[in-house]
């Protein structure tokens, strides 16, 4: 492995890695809000232990997305500095913001956490709606910064120096809002997926029944509302990128030649050398219609691209396909539950739809990090698209290759030990929670 | 405008330093304590520091934003140069960080909790010792842009007497400013006694490894003295700091809690003060050439009135809610 591929390896590792933690830290404080708010409305002591259960998840995932995002910070600069030091002051507003909701997110994290009891009810409500919001916020941020590298604005290039930098009309570049907008129902449809899975797997084991069905039910609720939501964003982004970064969308879709009436290829397995792809599904017009709202529409191919500008073709191809196909999985899992919450309430107690759920458990997770090498790989290889070779921008010092291993190592272990902490968590429920009678009014104070 | 931002940087280098110091201390003192007394002084330092924990370490990011959003080349030197130093403390902070979590949140305590423990402390003693290192070397001209081979341009630019002195100074003031902090945080007489001790042998460790420095810088004919007694401001700083370690210890024996903790941070303070004055504005001194200079090197003008003002509204925002964490939790609003 030479020191650039273990440079974009590390952080391609670092960032799959942190993905997952912010994502469950920017999602779970809202279910975490959801079930304290029907805790102090109702009253119902089971919705005051599910807020606690997940309140602990967060502050595992927040940990651990806190130190990985640190490290993140300093990598940009370790593994790209040539990019930072040109890039640094024209994208970094949004990081500058970031650091104002992320500081905000660990006070009300600390209110949140340590605030049992000691606060108005309301207010210590309110950090936990705090963390969320904040949280939020972060994720936005930092997706308009790489939202920048895929549509650099708010600069001029002139005799290859960036210049006359403006930070406002970079953070607002053309494709922040499709992926922000993306990454949010995103995150929120893995996350909840995967917690409303977990729930679904203990109440079919039946432990805790009646408290593992209070958190299925809230975590279900955002699954299938984002799982519908997101179709629409992820069409809003396609059209986005066939305007912006044709030769991305061209890899996502193995469209190799420019032509009207484009087909829609599904599955197949993209020959690089020859420029078709074999064993496929193709329908006719379909891409024209999907990328540009029209099926005569020109869609331009890989042909139209230099071969030195191309992005690898095969793996883009493949993480956008099963991106795709988890995400209508998810979509047609989220339809029926709400089919069923509408008409059927009695088929909420069937075994088959809590298996579903169970075994949807990673598919919102892999369809994030699918998405990720889409829009990441589809860049290359441009760091900043059309103007710096990520090869450009790799540090000079040589032996990024033991680092890449440590960081391997390191982020290898910290999964294996939240995994346990998790399974720990959930197993523990009965014996931390004490699982009162329903309807306690105990807890006032 | 380049001022704000140089004040916000210079002030979350200072927090950093005091909250994020303070709390590297708390694992810097168990690493120091007799395993008799460890479970004791864990306990104490956890529920002094639980809730603002998280908040101790935004203040690195804040620096670290500043310096790549408006000081890129800055930023790129030293991530380049200073390579391995840095790795090992982001090492050290995904360590830290997640074993103190951990432990906490572990559901079930076994021996998993060891591993948190042994964890947590050998990282609180990496981490500040290499931020001492980067930060040794930075201002000991030891970075070499023009450096011939591996070992000169990555390994040199850090491995020397000087910045590793500076670690080692780095890790005692953490200890101490722990050890002063959380003397407020105790609840009973036993333990008050506990950390009072742990601050007046920090406190002694501190002077002593001030001399190591010295010698070190000596020997490496770094300037030392200079910057520190070279100027008036610097001189008073110093002197300053040193008396008041008298006053501090006088504080110590009539336990006026808040006074320690005032004199404490005010010493770092003065320390701070002490060598960035002659520094100022060069923050990173390279070999051989001119230092990189916080004004020669600010990014462009839209960017630092941009930042500016978004440390500004970020203040509003983040100061009165972090002061009024603080004051929840400290100790006369605990049960």
């Amino acid at each position: 492995m030479d020191d650039f591929l273990a440079a974009r390896s590390q952080m391609a590792l670092s960032l799959g890695f942190h993905i997952i933690f912010a994502c469950i830290g920017m999602i779970m404080p809202f279910f975490m809000a959801v079930s304290h708010y029907k805790w102090l409305k109702t009253g119902d002591q089971d919705y005051k232990n599910v807020t606690k259960a997940w309140s602990r998840g967060v502050a595992i995932f927040f940990a651990t997305g806190a130190v990985s995002g640190t490290v993140l910070s300093f990598e940009l600069g370790l593994l790209w500095p040539e990019f930072m030091k040109h890039a640094g002051p024209i994208f970094g507003m949004p990081f500058s913001l970031e650091g104002t909701a992320f500081f905000i997110e660990a006070i009300a994290l600390g209110f949140y956490l340590y605030g049992w009891d000691r606060f108005n009810r309301w207010f210590h409500w309110f950090t936990g709606v705090v963390v969320g919001l904040s949280g939020l916020a972060s994720g936005i941020l930092v997706v308009a910064a790489n939202a920048w590298m895929n549509s650099p604005t708010g600069f001029d290039y002139v005799n290859g120096q960036f210049i006359n930098a403006d930070p406002i009309a970079a953070m607002f570049n053309d494709a922040w809002l499709s992926q922000s907008v993306h990454m949010v129902l995103a995150a929120t449809v893995a996350t909840s997926f995967a917690v409303a899975g977990v729930h679904a797997l203990m109440i079919l084991k039946g432990k805790n029944i009646r408290f593992h069905t209070k958190a299925f039910r809230i975590a279900a609720l955002f699954a299938a509302i984002s799982a519908i939501l997101q179709p629409l964003s992820g069409d809003f982004s396609a059209k986005d990128v066939a305007k912006r970064q044709p030769a991305k969308l061209a890899a996502m879709e193995a469209h190799f030649k420019t032509e009207k009436k484009a087909a829609l290829i599904i599955g197949g397995v993209p020959d690089e050398q020859t420029e078709t792809v074999k064993y496929a599904i193709k329908i006719p017009g379909a891409l024209s219609f999907l990328a540009h709202g029209d099926f005569e529409t020109e869609v331009t191919g890989l042909d139209r691209v230099p071969e030195k500008d191309r992005p690898p073709v095969a793996i883009v191809h493949y993480s956008f396909q099963v991106m795709v196909l988890l995400g209508v999985l998810m979509m047609l899992i989220a339809l029926l539950y709400l089919a069923i919450i509408w008409r059927k309430k009695n088929w909420l107690e069937k075994r088959w739809l809590l298996k579903l759920f169970v075994i949807a458990i990673p598919a919102g997770f892999i369809a994030v990090e699918a998405g990720w090498m889409v829009t990441e790989i589809g860049r290359q290889p441009w760091i900043m698209y059309g103007f710096m070779r990520t090869a450009d921008a790799v540090t000079p010092m040589p032996g990024i290759v033991y680092s890449f291993y440590i960081f391997t190592a390191v982020y290898m272990s910290l999964s294996i030990i939240v995994i346990m902490l998790l399974y720990r968590q959930v197993k523990m429920v009965g014996v931390l929670y004490d699982l009162p009678a329903p309807h306690s009014l105990s807890d006032n104070h | 405008m380049i001022y704000v931002v140089m004040a916000y940087l210079w002030a979350s280098v200072l927090l950093y330093v005091l909250m994020g110091g303070a709390d590297f201390g708390a694992g810097v003192l168990e690493f120091l304590s007799t395993s008799s007394s460890k479970d004791r002084t864990r306990k104490v330092m956890y529920r002094a520091i639980g809730p603002i924990w998280e908040a101790n370490h935004m203040w690195l990011i804040i620096a670290i934003v500043i310096l790549f959003v408006g000081f890129p080349v800055i930023y790129a030197t030293m991530s380049v140069y200073l390579h391995i130093p840095l790795t090992i403390m982001l090492l050290g902070i995904i360590a830290r960080g997640t074993a103190f979590t951990f432990r906490n949140y572990d559901a079930v305590k076994d021996k998993m909790q060891v591993v948190y423990s042994k964890t947590f402390m050998y990282s609180s003693v990496i981490t500040p010792l290499f931020l001492g290192i980067i930060a040794g070397s930075a201002v000991s001209g030891r970075i070499d842009p023009h450096a011939a081979n591996f070992l000169d341009a990555y390994i040199f630019s850090w491995l020397a007497p000087f910045p590793i002195a500076v670690g080692i100074f780095t890790v005692i003031i953490c200890g101490f400013l722990a050890a002063v902090f959380i003397i407020g945080e105790t609840k009973s007489e036993e333990d008050t006694k506990r950390f009072v001790t742990k601050s007046k042998h920090m406190s002694i460790a501190a002077l002593v490894i001030a001399v190591v420095v010295f010698a070190a810088a000596w020997y490496e004919g770094i300037p030392l003295a200079h910057w520190l007694f070279g100027n008036p401001v610097s001189i008073a700083c110093v002197l300053m700091a040193i008396v008041s370690l008298i006053w501090m210890w006088a504080s110590l024996f009539t336990r006026q809690t808040k006074l320690i903790r005032i004199i404490a941070s005010a010493q770092v303070t003065l320390l701070l003060v002490a060598i960035t004055y002659e520094h100022f504005p060069v923050l990173v001194t390279l070999k051989n050439t001119e230092g990189l200079s916080l004004l020669a090197e600010q990014g462009a003008e839209k960017t630092i009135k941009a930042l500016g003002i978004a440390l500004l509204a970020g203040s509003v925002l983040i100061l009165p809610s972090l002061f009024y964490l603080l004051y929840s939790f400290s100790n006369k609003n605990s049960d």
